[in-house]
């Protein structure tokens, strides 16, 4: 594995048609190796009862102490309602910098706003999220470009409104990083 | 903004401070964080913060008591509470305590951002205000005092070292020497800045309508006083208050005087409440306070209080040097309030003004431009637009005679006493020369 490779670890039910697309747009942005596998957690070890949702840190904690390695980023898939104790819920996070992130697809589709399904914008959607988590994990920090992927997003209208791309900016940071 | 917002995030839960933690740092703010309000009030006593996000329900200090804390060692720190404990009672708490906002856990994320957005906002705002309050302050410094000579820098150091002081200062100097500029100059430079600088005519009011100004009134005080009215002490708070022409003051209001410098607590005329006010008092007077206390007009223990400081501002015969930068500042001055290009003015027309005495020192000057701009032919400040013929600066303090004696003597010497050759030259005839040569009784040293 080269020390630039990314890691993708889904947990929990996933289409492989889907996640294969969801690894086409990561390379497209990020043109790194890309390694897909399939990860196993008890997740109610994670799950908060009176929230009903997961915790993010832990889950994060968990990802980082037995799936990671230093040679490559990684990013745990999951389908579940993340939360952290200050927030309602979030999409994603991961580790500024580190080694590890987490992204789910559950806030992600227009079926949990009562509206029609749609496949590609919530492969769009999620591939954002993973880009943008990957970006924190290569040392970005929030961008103030509007159509830059790594622009801070709470809902899913914002991240509909970015581009799945780096801004020239974020890219050139990305590089000195990977240098 | 170029610096970084830096967050100060205090909460005794360790997964609260981490969550805050890192979606602060993803968003490229620099952060702290503490586990009680005690270690923040530490780390605040040495380090400043633009924001403090603290947790109202913690062991030992709480929140509340710690944002009140806060207040007190830095004014103007932002510090927005959360608690997953809302009560209407507490966040109205929180708002009358200073705090900037509050927030109730868990939040959604749209609303930290938006929150912290407001406060970065209101964080800049705060700073351009600063540095345009600055900006205007030295501009008023820079603009309004002319003076390179000597007596006039002496001045102005005086004024920078005595303004940072909270001493009471008397400015001495005859009238339109530019004593109210220097009060001025001490109050914007002095840590009072931000705050009015209340000026007082003692001169031009009675002293009853001095009370009534000074200290304010009640209504139905005396008649006419319709409306209850606040005293000059009273708007000067936090500020300076400047009493120009103190020597003009009666007995009775210098007796008044001392007690508020003294107590800085008096009451309004009709009223029964005491009223406090932090205020610096600056004094002018053209007259020598000293001799008035010597003569017994005016109160031994009243000049100390105020005497603190003296400056004394020269009058302007003393520092002619200061002339040709005043005139060309006034012609500035009055060229651009009359929509006029800078008038130039001649040379020798400058050197006339240099000799001149002006009795009444920079306002005269300043009325003599103001004029000939107003008069001339708007191409050059020529001498017919200025009135300086009455007086040129006299030199000699001999009579007509002495000097007409002294004249008559030079020229008979210079054609050697002989009576027709000088006659000529002095434009007079024989006889008048033979008469002038016996009213003065002068003689041929040859004879």
């Amino acid at each position: 594995m080269n020390l630039h490779d990314i890691t993708l670890i889904s947990f929990g039910y996933f289409e492989n048609n889907f996640l294969r697309n969801v690894v086409e747009n990561i390379h497209h942005e990020y043109k790194l190796n890309i390694h897909l596998r399939e990860g196993h957690l008890d997740l109610s070890d994670f799950y908060h009862p009176a929230r009903r949702q997961y915790d993010a840190n832990k889950l994060l904690q968990q990802l980082e102490d037995h799936f990671c390695s230093d040679d490559c980023k990684t990013i745990g898939l999951f389908n579940v309602d993340l939360f952290i104790p200050i927030f309602t819920y979030i999409f994603g996070q991961a580790y500024l910098g580190g080694r590890s992130g987490i992204a789910s697809i559950f806030r992600l589709s227009n079926e949990r706003y009562g509206i029609a399904p749609d496949d590609n914008l919530l492969l769009e959607r999620f591939s954002k999220e993973i880009i943008h988590e990957l970006g924190h994990t290569f040392n970005l920090i929030h961008c103030h470009v509007p159509d830059c992927v790594m622009i801070s997003g709470t809902y899913v209208e914002d991240i509909d409104q970015k581009t799945s791309h780096l801004c020239p900016s974020c890219k050139t940071k990305l590089q000195h990083k990977l240098q | 903004m170029s610096k970084k917002i830096s967050i100060l995030i205090v909460d005794d839960e360790d997964s609260v401070r981490d969550s805050l933690f890192n979606w602060f740092m993803e968003d490229g703010y620099q952060v702290e964080c503490a586990e009680d309000a005690k270690t923040a009030l530490s780390k605040l006593e040495s380090d400043n913060y633009d924001i403090i996000l603290a947790d109202i329900k913690m062991p030992g200090m709480d929140g509340l008591e710690m944002l009140r804390r806060i207040k007190l060692l830095k004014d103007d720190s932002i510090v927005i509470v959360m608690t997953a404990f809302a009560t209407v009672d507490t966040a109205v708490q929180a708002l009358k305590d200073g705090a900037f906002d509050y927030i109730t856990k868990p939040f959604d994320p749209d609303d930290l951002s938006h929150l912290i957005r407001n406060a970065t906002r209101q964080i800049s705002l705060t700073k351009e205000n600063e540095t345009l309050k600055e900006k205007v302050v030295t501009l008023q410094n820079v603009e309004d005092i002319i003076g390179k000579s000597e007596a006039m820098q002496n001045v102005l150091s005086e004024v920078e070292s005595v303004a940072q002081s909270n001493s009471s200062v008397i400015i001495t100097g005859e009238s339109g020497t530019g004593k109210e500029l220097i009060a001025k100059a001490i109050h914007s430079n002095s840590p009072r800045k931000y705050f009015p600088l209340i000026s007082v005519h003692c001169g031009a009011l009675t002293e009853s309508l001095l009370e009534s100004e000074l200290f304010g009134h009640e209504k139905g005080a005396f008649t006419g006083a319709m409306y209850n009215r606040k005293g000059r002490f009273e708007m000067a708070d936090n500020g300076t208050i400047f009493l120009d022409e103190i020597a003009t003051v009666s007995k009775k209001m210098q007796v008044e005087l001392l007690r508020v410098l003294e107590t800085k607590t008096f009451m309004r005329v009709g009223g029964n409440k005491e009223i406090r006010s932090d205020f610096r008092v600056i004094c002018a007077t053209n007259r020598n306070l000293k001799l008035m206390v010597e003569e017994g007009t005016f109160r031994e223990d009243l000049f100390y209080r105020l005497n603190v400081v003296n400056i004394h501002v020269p009058p302007l015969r003393e520092r002619h040097g200061d002339i040709p930068l005043l005139v060309e500042y006034f012609i500035k001055k009055y060229c651009t309030s009359m929509n006029k290009p800078a008038i130039p003015i001649h040379r020798s027309v400058l050197k006339r003004l240099e000799e001149f005495d002006f009795p009444g020192n920079i306002r005269e000057l300043e009325n003599m431009i103001e004029r000939a701009i107003v008069i001339g032919n708007g191409k050059k400040i020529t001498l017919k637009d200025l009135p300086l013929e009455k007086n040129i600066k006299i030199t000699s303090v001999e009579s007509l005679d002495e000097l007409e004696k002294k004249h008559i003597s030079n020229i008979l010497l210079k054609y050697d006493w002989n009576i027709s050759r000088t006659a000529k030259a002095l434009q007079v005839d024989r006889v008048t020369l033979y008469n002038k040569i016996k009213k003065y009784n002068l003689k041929s040293t040859n004879k």
